[in-house]
């Protein structure tokens, strides 16, 4: 697949004042984004996400390395191959960013107006564009009346106005609700399917990235600290951060005071990290060793159509509830713990430290 | 004393005069003001057409000129009064100056505005590939066009303001009259005729540029 967005070395900096040392905003970066894919940035806030996607569409210029974007060098072009590029790549805002003294039609004509299309075609356009995103019945409204999610969807309808081949969207539903957010991403959705465009999200909320986009980049200090197929990033962590979205909505390994309670309950706790090795598959080697076993912590979340997440288990084996058939206990925990290791991380919370059996 | 049969035409006259000095020097100055009030916003660090030398010129002329009091400046612009009218007396000669400050503040009223909006908005525009010309006159502008409204409202009040006290340096007008009439010969009546006539002046300014502003804002 041809790659519509190349980052090769990039770096953009930002001189603060002349004493303090320049903001590294985004560290020497190195990324593909391959056509008519929906791609996820992730990271806490001031990793660099919205530089990093300023980047795309030259309202920033890099420090070094080179943007090159659907075949235009971002870093050197000039101010109106710039405004030519920006015709092919819409972008969509967290505060939506309407002009509040256009009505809607006029915000979503705004596009065709600066590309020079006539009224006419305008107007059919827009028409066409307002029945697209579902708010044809407000044209003639003023932007501050609507809904924040009726606000997204004219943003929406202003950004592909021109039928670019490119959408950014920065944070596009952090300022809506659960539901509204919902909708905005079907119809995100529908924009990357119906018309092909190739959509870049930028989010912190990991739940987005695991609904809508093949692939993900993640991003720690201005720095992409793991990035591919979404699926192999979250169910195979290369980047601690990485690990720590994915514990944010899976709970992860009991510590603390949970895993005190826990381990108070008796039995032997046994966290398994749950990825194309599913929580069926973990039941089934418990069965073969004739462990009663039952889920008492963590969490497995949807990506895409698979499961990721890790679940404790208190894991009894016959005759263990006595204290004297201690070792031989071990023995079968041991056993398990082996055959589940060759397919996937298990960790074994009490004993504190993590204990890995390589496969 | 003068009687009102005489002193009535005169009045009217200076109403006239009054009327015609604040039309005029509004008129240029609002133009004059808004350009250089966007040129302002738009040089600033960060803005569209950043050029900070530009702007700091801008900014330091302005800071310079708008504080000093306008019976002064007055006086202080009167070779450049007499350049451009040829004259220091008269209706004519007191647009000058009264349209110079009303530039200066006019300037920094626009620039004010202008900052106010959202930087969002502008970044939207510029993300669509819009002129940079065109996101200043097209969309930042009209974004804050309630605001601008009302400050053109308050400077129209100003400028009246202004116009009345070129009338104490021989500019003719309202000013001129309630100094002549109403100081000098001891007419209250003509005084408190001229502050009435200011009132209504200024107030239909005012109900105005309020019913404009609340249109723009309604949407
Ligand atoms: N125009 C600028 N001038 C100076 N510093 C900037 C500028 N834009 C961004 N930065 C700095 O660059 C860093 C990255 O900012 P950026 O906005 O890209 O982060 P982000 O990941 O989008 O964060 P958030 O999730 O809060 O939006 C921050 O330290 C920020 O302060
Ligand atoms: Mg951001």
């Amino acid at each position: 697949m041809p790659a519509v967005i190349e980052f090769d070395d990039v770096t953009k900096s930002f001189a603060s004042d002349r004493r303090s040392a320049p903001t590294v905003a985004v560290d020497d970066v190195t990324l593909r984004v391959n056509t008519g894919s929906i791609v996820g940035v992730i990271g806490y806030s001031g990793a660099g996400k919205s530089t990093l996607v300023r980047l795309i569409n030259g309202l920033e210029h890099p420090t070094s390395g080179t943007v090159n974007v659907l075949g235009v060098d971002v870093g050197r072009a000039s101010e109106s191959e710039l405004r030519g590029l920006r015709g092919r790549v819409g972008m969509i805002f967290q505060q939506f960013n309407l002009f509040n003294s256009r009505t809607v039609r006029a915000n979503v004509a705004y596009p065709l107006k600066v590309a020079g299309w006539k009224k006419a075609d305008r107007d059919r356009r827009v028409d066409e564009l307002l029945r697209f995103v579902g708010i044809s019945d407000k044209a003639n409204q003023y932007p501050r009346r609507l809904s924040g999610g009726q606000k997204q969807r004219v943003g929406i309808a202003r950004a592909i106005a021109t039928d670019p081949e490119i959408l950014l969207a920065d944070e596009a539903t952090s300022a809506l609700d659960p539901q509204t957010t919902a909708e905005v991403l079907d119809l995100l959705r529908e924009v990357n399917r119906r018309l092909g465009i190739t959509i870049v999200v930028i989010t912190h909320q990991i739940s987005i990235v695991h609904e809508l986009c093949d692939e993900v980049v993640v991003m720690d200090g201005g720095r992409v600290v793991d990035s591919g197929d979404t699926y192999r990033v979250f169910a195979h962590p290369r980047a601690d951060l990485t690990r720590r979205f994915v514990a944010a909505v899976t709970q992860g390994v009991p510590s603390g005071d949970v895993l005190t309670s826990l381990a108070a309950g008796g039995g032997t706790l046994l966290s398994v990290e749950i990825n194309e090795f599913t929580s069926e598959d973990v039941s089934a080697v418990f069965h073969r060793h004739g462990a009663r076993h039952s889920v008492v912590y963590g969490g497995v979340t949807d990506v895409l159509g698979r499961q990721i997440g890790t679940l404790t288990y208190r894991v009894r084996v016959d005759g263990a509830a006595d204290a004297a058939a201690g070792s031989a206990t071990d023995a079968a925990i041991d056993r398990i713990v082996a055959e589940l290791a060759a397919h996937t991380e298990v960790h074994r919370p009490e004993a504190a430290v993590k204990k890995e059996v390589a496969s | 004393m003068n009687d009102w049969k005489t002193l009535a035409p005169v009045l009217l006259e200076s109403v006239g005069e009054t009327i015609y000095m604040v039309a005029v020097s509004l008129a240029i100055s609002g133009v004059v003001g808004l350009v250089i009030g966007a040129a302002l916003y738009a040089t600033r660090p960060g803005n569209l057409f950043a050029n900070r030398v530009v702007f700091s010129v801008m900014n330091v002329v302005i800071n310079v000129v708008r504080p000093i009091p306008f019976i002064i400046f007055l006086t202080a612009v009167a070779p450049v009064t007499r350049a451009v009218a040829g004259t220091t007396l008269g209706t004519e000669a007191a647009i000058v100056p009264i349209t110079i400050m009303a530039s200066v503040v006019i300037a920094r009223v626009v620039e004010q505005n202008l900052v106010a909006v959202d930087a969002g908005t502008v970044e939207a525009a510029r993300a669509v590939g819009a002129k940079r010309v065109s996101v200043l006159f097209g969309v930042v502008i009209p974004e804050a066009l309630a605001p601008l409204i009302l400050g053109y409202t308050f400077m129209f009040i100003a400028v009246v303001d202004m116009s009345a006290m070129a009338g104490y340096i021989g500019g003719g007008g309202l000013g001129n009259f309630a100094i002549i009439y109403g100081y000098q010969q001891f007419n209250a009546g003509a005084t408190w005729i001229t502050v009435a006539i200011i009132v209504v002046i200024v107030q239909s300014g005012q109900l105005l540029g309020n019913w404009l502003a609340q249109r723009v804002l309604r949407r």
